[in-house]
């Protein structure tokens, strides 16, 4: 058998444009195990990356021993990534949380739930007492958990409390997705499908390196470059990722510069004629305003900003304007840099102007980082509503006080839901007083971690983590609560092709740990919430339930589940949302007729000003007239907060591996997977390393205004002046007085997307110098 | 003519709030997004005056003295807390509103003056003063409840 550690793409089986996508299944057992020793495999899908990979779990003697990709599945045909090859190991690591922990004399102790919720629901009940008591809670959760407990988390925060106050770290790895989204085509949804994949002509990757954050993904993109009639590609990434070396044309900019790119090509593709002008005239908005802000962007100038030859500006051009099924994927390269929402929306304007979306094959994916994701953004766990309702829409406010039965004002409604940075802004500051963190590693994840650190010692601050492992950030906290993950709890969540799966209970957690559900419905029933008539807000008593009152908060929204029934999710494959009456298969495609949805009715946001994030109102956003028209937004390019300068000479890039996910929870507990990465390093250009003294395997030390990391060296991979570090380590795994400052987020900065308020990993400014051996 | 006394009024206005822009700036850099969008406008605000000066030099040699009692002054450093950092935003809205009111007037004249240049300048910039206006809006009234109902 392949060593998909060694090879995490495995066998290629290659297909031609417009085939089918072979099956292939992959299976990886614990040692010794036959699929013949199998108790009972039990149906669920990925949760270690946000490709939504469907699986069945193989149960031996009440004990999850190991996995099987799912042939039927639409998803990935059979295959598995190597995380999740291996990565149910961690489920039976010794280490997981089997009690409570509260806080005594400054030490974590185990406790029993009643005195760990007791202490939850005290403080929560003393904050609610005084004037303003809903502004004292704050909600840090995840792109991992259900779809089921965002929604009770959502409607708990909303309709219980009525704070605004909730986000997931989803702002860190999917909001720009959801702000281009809502900006170009008025809500949030993916328009295109992996189907797409199999019948483009043309595969565009916008600082994706799709080859290690989704790798299923990318077979599929490798089957077809190896099968007839293959695909053209284009990679946009300033560092030489598995994709880049694959593409056929590789732009490797300079960190910060995305938006001049786009401006670049799309000036191209105008002046070409490469645009389809029936299809601009009939279906967007701002033409005009885009093509005078992109002409001023010819190829020299593009050339300077982006540090790339003018020649391969206008070969991606080309490539780009003379496809016929152009399919675009778009991930962290631009959300977690520079002008974010500006950028992202170049892409959907791209294909705007040529006109695909909506058909098979001229596909556009503004992808997620996380499994879940997509529900954290749909049931309003993050900065959103649920249903992708528009806080500022009073007629969607009644919509959801009569779903809930409470008072309007009840609703936080009169901004939009505080964004995760400003979360930890309050917290900082003291108005925030109970910050409850689900199934998130902030401090490891967050930039600034000397900050995040800081904020959650603060002695004022009531942190509760809920969590598998005692965490970096479980290490603060006043409360921890074990959770049950992935195999062990019962329920749904979405690709991020909408694609949506159940994931059954194959096995009991362990001790006394709680799926992340229940915790949340006891806090509701200890709360004690009520709705305007008085009887209980929160009835529900399981997943099931939260998921049909679910489905009747999403009707007639565009991510409609109304069809979808957890019996029809079992034994067949994932079914893509909205799937209702008139399309009870579920709907691979959105806009396929080319009316989005920016009805003022209907859509999920008025709009912004993308250099700044103003709103605008609904007045002003009526008067565009968008009557289904998508908007062609335009920008000019502005450099990042943080530029090199004499001090931090270089730019520092930070990303993923294909061999971890997150911050190591669950894969720094695989043992093939945490031996195939075991530690950070630092990527850099040979040219630097040789101007530096410094070679491959040198211990190094990377500096920012913030802090400093030691790190060993990999020469190559990347352009000059930048430089890579991956953001997965943390410390959990080292001794606490062993511990030295190895996160790549010691030296990230606190700035965000004025829009999207996805914070800016992709551009600090750094320092990089050989340490001294003993140093 | 009198035109040389508003362009004059509107350049010092906009030369004010890019002083302005930057106190806050300075002064709130530990509400991130501040630090970086105040300096950004405080650099619009720049490119305002710039665009204005060749107009205001023009015109200048047409008028009489200028009248007492023409420029305001709205800002008198900045203040510390959430409350301070609302009280700031706020002069720098009226600060802003100044401009656009300016503009509004400029470009008026602009026209009876059949002067295109100067009302393309006006066009131009009076639409980045309301971006302005909106975000400092946008700002103000989120963080206008945990200000002034939630911290203690």
């Amino acid at each position: 058998m392949v060593d998909r550690v060694a090879d995490p793409w495995g066998a290629r089986t290659p297909y031609r444009q417009g085939g089918c996508w072979p099956d292939r299944v992959d299976v990886q057992l614990a040692d010794g195990l036959s699929p013949r020793d199998v108790d009972r495999w039990v149906q669920s899908a990925s949760v270690l990356h946000s490709n939504g990979d469907a699986m069945d779990i193989a149960v031996k003697d009440g004990r999850i021993a190991g996995v099987r990709g799912r042939a039927v599945d639409r998803v990935n045909h059979g295959r598995l990534d190597p995380k999740d090859l291996y990565g149910w190991q961690a489920n039976n690591s010794p280490d997981r949380l089997t009690r409570p922990l509260v806080r005594e004399h400054g030490r974590l102790v185990p406790t029993d739930w009643d005195t760990a919720m007791g202490r939850i629901v005290q403080r929560s009940k003393q904050l609610l007492d005084d004037p303003g008591g809903w502004g004292r809670f704050g909600f840090y959760t995840s792109g991992q958990l259900f779809l089921e407990e965002y929604y009770a988390l959502a409607v708990i925060g909303k309709a219980g409390l009525g704070t605004p106050h909730m986000d997931g770290n989803t702002r860190l790895c999917t909001a720009t997705a959801a702000a281009a989204l809502k900006a170009s085509f008025g809500t949030d949804g993916q328009p295109g499908s992996y189907t797409d994949v199999d019948h483009c002509d043309a595969i565009a990757l916008w600082g994706h390196n799709v080859a290690e954050t989704q790798t299923v993904l990318w077979t599929r993109m490798l089957d077809r470059r190896h099968g007839a009639e293959p695909p053209a590609m284009l990679a946009v990434d300033p560092r030489t990722t598995p994709v880049a070396r694959e593409a056929d044309l590789h732009l490797a900019v300079r960190a910060g510069t995305n938006l001049a790119l786009l401006n670049g090509l799309l000036r191209e593709i105008i002046r070409r004629g490469w645009y389809d002008e029936r299809y601009v005239a009939a279906h967007t908005v701002g033409f005009d305003d885009l093509a005078a802000v992109v002409d001023a962007y010819p190829p020299d100038r593009v050339a300077a900003v982006c540090d790339v030859p003018a020649g391969d500006i206008e070969r991606a051009a080309e490539l780009l304007g003379t496809s016929r099924r152009l399919l675009s994927t778009v991930l962290q390269g631009f959300y977690q840099s520079n002008q974010a929402t500006a950028a992202a929306c170049q892409v959907n304007n791209l294909h705007l102007l040529r006109g695909m979306i909506g058909r098979r094959g001229a596909g556009l994916y503004q992808m997620n980082g996380q499994p879940t994701a997509q529900n954290t953004r749909e049931t309003g766990a993050d900065g959103d509503l649920p249903g992708l309702r528009n806080w500022d829409n009073p007629a969607h406010i009644r919509e959801l006080a009569r779903l809930w039965n409470v008072d309007e004002m009840t609703i936080p409604h009169w901004a939009p839901p505080t964004h995760a940075m400003q979360i930890w802004r309050y917290a900082e500051q003291g108005s925030i007083e109970l910050l409850w963190i689900s199934a998130t590693n902030p401090a490891v994840s967050l930039p600034d971690l000397a900050r995040v650190r800081r904020i959650l010692g603060r002695d004022e601050l009531f942190v509760v983590v809920q969590d598998l492992f005692l965490t970096e950030t479980a290490e603060l906290a006043d409360v921890v609560l074990p959770s049950a993950t992935w195999g062990e709890k019962l329920g749904t969540f979405t690709n991020a092709d909408r694609t949506v799966h159940l994931s059954e209970k194959a096995v009991d957690p362990p001790g006394a740990a709680r799926a992340d559900l229940d915790i949340f419905l006891d806090y509701a029933r200890r709360m004690d919430f009520r709705d305007r008539d008085g009887g209980p807000l929160i009835e529900w008593t399981g997943p099931q339930e939260v998921f049909e009152a679910w489905k009747r908060c999403s009707a007639g929204r565009p991510c409609d589940y109304t069809g979808i029934t957890y019996e029809r999710l079992r034994g067949g494959s994932g079914i893509q949302w909205p799937c209702t009456d008139d399309a009870p298969d579920g709907t691979e495609r959105l806009y396929t007729d080319g009316v989005f949805n920016t009805d003022p009715d209907y859509c999920e946001t008025y709009g912004h000003d993308l250099s700044t994030g103003a709103e605008f109102t609904a007045d002003e956003y009526r008067a565009r007239e968008p009557a289904g028209r998508a908007f062609l937004h335009a920008a000019g390019y502005q450099p990042s907060p943080e530029v090199p300068g004499e001090e931090y000479p270089m730019l520092l890039t930070t990303g993923r591996s294909v061999y971890h996910f997150h911050t190591r929870t669950k894969t720094g507990r695989t043992p093939e997977l945490a031996a195939a990465a075991p530690e950070p390093w630092v990527e850099l250009n040979p040219a630097d390393a040789d101007r530096l003294g410094i070679a491959d395997g040198d211990p190094v030390q990377v500096s920012s205004p913030r802090g400093t990391i030691r790190v060993p060296a990999r020469v190559g991979g990347i352009r000059p002046g930048v430089v890579f570090v991956p953001f997965h380590y943390g410390y959990f795994d080292i001794d606490p007085g062993k511990r030295t400052p190895r996160a790549a987020n010691e030296l990230t900065a606190t700035a965000w997307d004025p829009v999207s308020k996805q914070p800016i990993f992709k551009v600090t400014a750094v320092r990089v110098a050989p340490l001294e051996p003993g140093e | 003519m009198h035109l040389a006394h508003y362009l004059g009024l509107l350049h010092r206005a906009q030369l004010n709030l890019a002083d302005a822009f930057r106190q806050v700036a300075a002064a709130h850099g530990d509400e991130p997004d501040l630090e970086h969008l105040c300096e950004q406008q405080a650099r619009v605000c720049d490119r305002h005056a710039e665009r204005l000066e060749p107009f205001a030099r023009r015109y200048s040699e047409q008028v009489p003295d200028e009248p007492d009692r023409l420029h305001s002054e709205l800002f008198r450093g900045t203040r510390t807390g959430g409350l301070g950092l609302l009280r700031d935003l706020q002069d720098l809205y009226l600060m802003a509103a100044e401009c656009d009111i300016c503009w509004a007037i400029v470009g008026q004249a602009a026209n009876g003056a059949r002067d295109r240049d100067l009302l393309e300048v006006v066009t131009r910039c009076e639409t980045e003063t309301a971006v302005q206006l909106k975000w400092l809006r946008t700002r103000m009234r989120q963080a206008a409840p945990q200000a002034l109902v939630v911290a203690r």
